[in-house]
């Protein structure tokens, strides 16, 4: 999960509330997906008992949740080596899609009618992802060209074997 | 040149453009062997296909700068494949437009003359062939480079010259055999972008053949060739 670390680099920044990092968390890195209100709260106060932020007292007359947090140098650190690790190369071959091409060439049936398919719904995707990318902020953007690239990936992946059905039927076969 | 494909029944003439049960060789090799496609007017389309399937031959059959060995084309409602060499070519320069992967701009011209080129050899005045064409560059954010040749422009430029080129006509079709192939990510889609934007806006249709995906994303739906045939999820367009 990275919206712990996503909270330290948002406060790496400015110290600041937990209803704004909610909001910076949304508009900049949810990607559509909001985070709760109960998990930044409770991932604040984990980070702040593991002591890579530090709580301000809160502000007299506020709510209860009027707290200011500020990173911590551990908390820093601990931001900037996750950000110096690269993530795992993931094969991303979905394994659902590879299931299905040697299934069908298991029991008989057209792998090369489901790779097509498969083709012309990875194809709509990368429509769909083109025609938003429009009129999109360049934060939609960015997102959008990878999901773009990760389709294509796949795609190369359904012509490929495409190419290969032949040869992968005899090996299967024997 | 005679014929034995039937007369297709839902009728081509239903569509703008269209190549039906198309064959084309080259001495042994076979390019295309029963292929056949459909574009409504204003559609934009992509051929696509694994490298020698037959793209680039269908584009200029459909286009008339090939004759098929067998099988039909036709254009608004008439054979094209019948016509005499002089015919296809008047038909080319009035109705059509292209749009390569390079080495299209006449070097020795300028921009400027490069863009106007298809309206001056259509008998424009040069003056106003001229001034459509700097409308041209400018729509396609090259003002001011209308002087360039093309050895000074860069490869995404160069393209958006022949877009231009190939706009300038307002043509029914545009045919567009991979114009981002030699151009990098960003350039190629600045490209797409602006290609499918005027293609729309003047309503032309296009005919887009690529290998790639994300070219491929910016067409209404796309056709795959695979050894000298079209196949494609869309079977009422692909079978007219
Ligand atoms: N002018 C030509 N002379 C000889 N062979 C050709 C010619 N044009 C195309 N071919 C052959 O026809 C086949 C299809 O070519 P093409 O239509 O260019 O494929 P694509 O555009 O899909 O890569 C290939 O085998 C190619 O080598
Ligand atoms: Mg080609």
């Amino acid at each position: 999960m990275s919206v712990p670390f996503a909270l330290l680099g948002l406060l790496e920044r400015e110290p600041s509330y937990g209803y704004e990092l909610k909001q910076e968390y949304d508009s900049h890195l949810g990607r559509g997906r909001p985070v709760q209100f109960g998990q930044v709260y409770q991932t604040l106060g984990r980070l702040a008992r593991d002591g890579k932020v530090s709580v301000g007292v809160a502000e007299p007359g506020a709510g209860p949740n009027r707290k200011r947090y500020s990173i911590t140098s551990l908390g820093v650190g601990e931001f900037e080596r996750w950000l110096a690790t690269p993530v795992a190369p993931e094969p991303h071959l979905q394994t659902e899609l590879f299931m299905k091409v040697v299934l069908a060439i298991l029991v008989g049936r057209s792998a090369q009618k489901y790779l097509d398919l498969q083709r012309s719904a990875h194809l709509k995707r990368i429509r769909e992802l083109t025609a938003g990318k429009r009129s999109a902020s360049l934060i939609d953007r960015l997102l959008a060209d990878h999901a773009l690239f990760r389709v294509e990936a796949d795609l190369r992946w359904i012509d490929l074997t495409e190419a290969r059905l032949d040869t992968l039927a005899q090996e299967l076969h024997r | 040149m005679t014929d034995h494909s039937p007369t297709p029944p839902a009728g081509p003439a239903a569509h703008l453009l269209v190549a039906h049960d198309v064959y084309k060789s080259f001495g042994p090799t076979t390019a295309l062997c029963g292929a056949s496609f459909a574009i409504d007017a204003g559609e934009v389309v992509a051929i696509m296909g694994p490298s020698g399937s037959g793209k680039s031959t269908l584009l200029h059959c459909l286009a008339g700068i090939l004759r098929p060995d067998r099988g039909q084309t036709w254009f608004a409602g008439q054979r094209t494949d019948e016509l005499r060499d002089g015919a296809r070519t008047e038909l080319r320069r009035r109705a059509f437009g292209f749009v390569f992967q390079f080495g299209q701009l006449v070097p020795e011209l300028s921009a400027e003359e490069n863009v106007a080129l298809p309206l001056l050899l259509n008998g424009s005045k040069p003056a106003a062939a001229l001034q459509a064409a700097r409308e041209w560059l400018q729509r396609l954010g090259l003002e001011g480079m209308g002087q360039r040749r093309s050895g000074e422009l860069s490869g995404g430029q160069a393209q958006r010259v022949a877009l231009g080129r190939g706009l300038i006509t307002k043509p029914r079709v545009l045919f567009a055999d991979e114009p981002t192939g030699s151009l990098d990510s960003l350039t190629g889609e600045h490209v797409m972008q602006l290609l499918t934007d005027s293609a729309r806006a003047e309503g032309t249709a296009v005919v887009l053949v690529t290998h790639e995906p994300r070219v491929a994303g910016y067409a209404d739906r796309e056709v795959m060739v695979r050894d000298g045939r079209v196949s494609s999820t869309d079977l009422e367009l692909a079978t007219p």
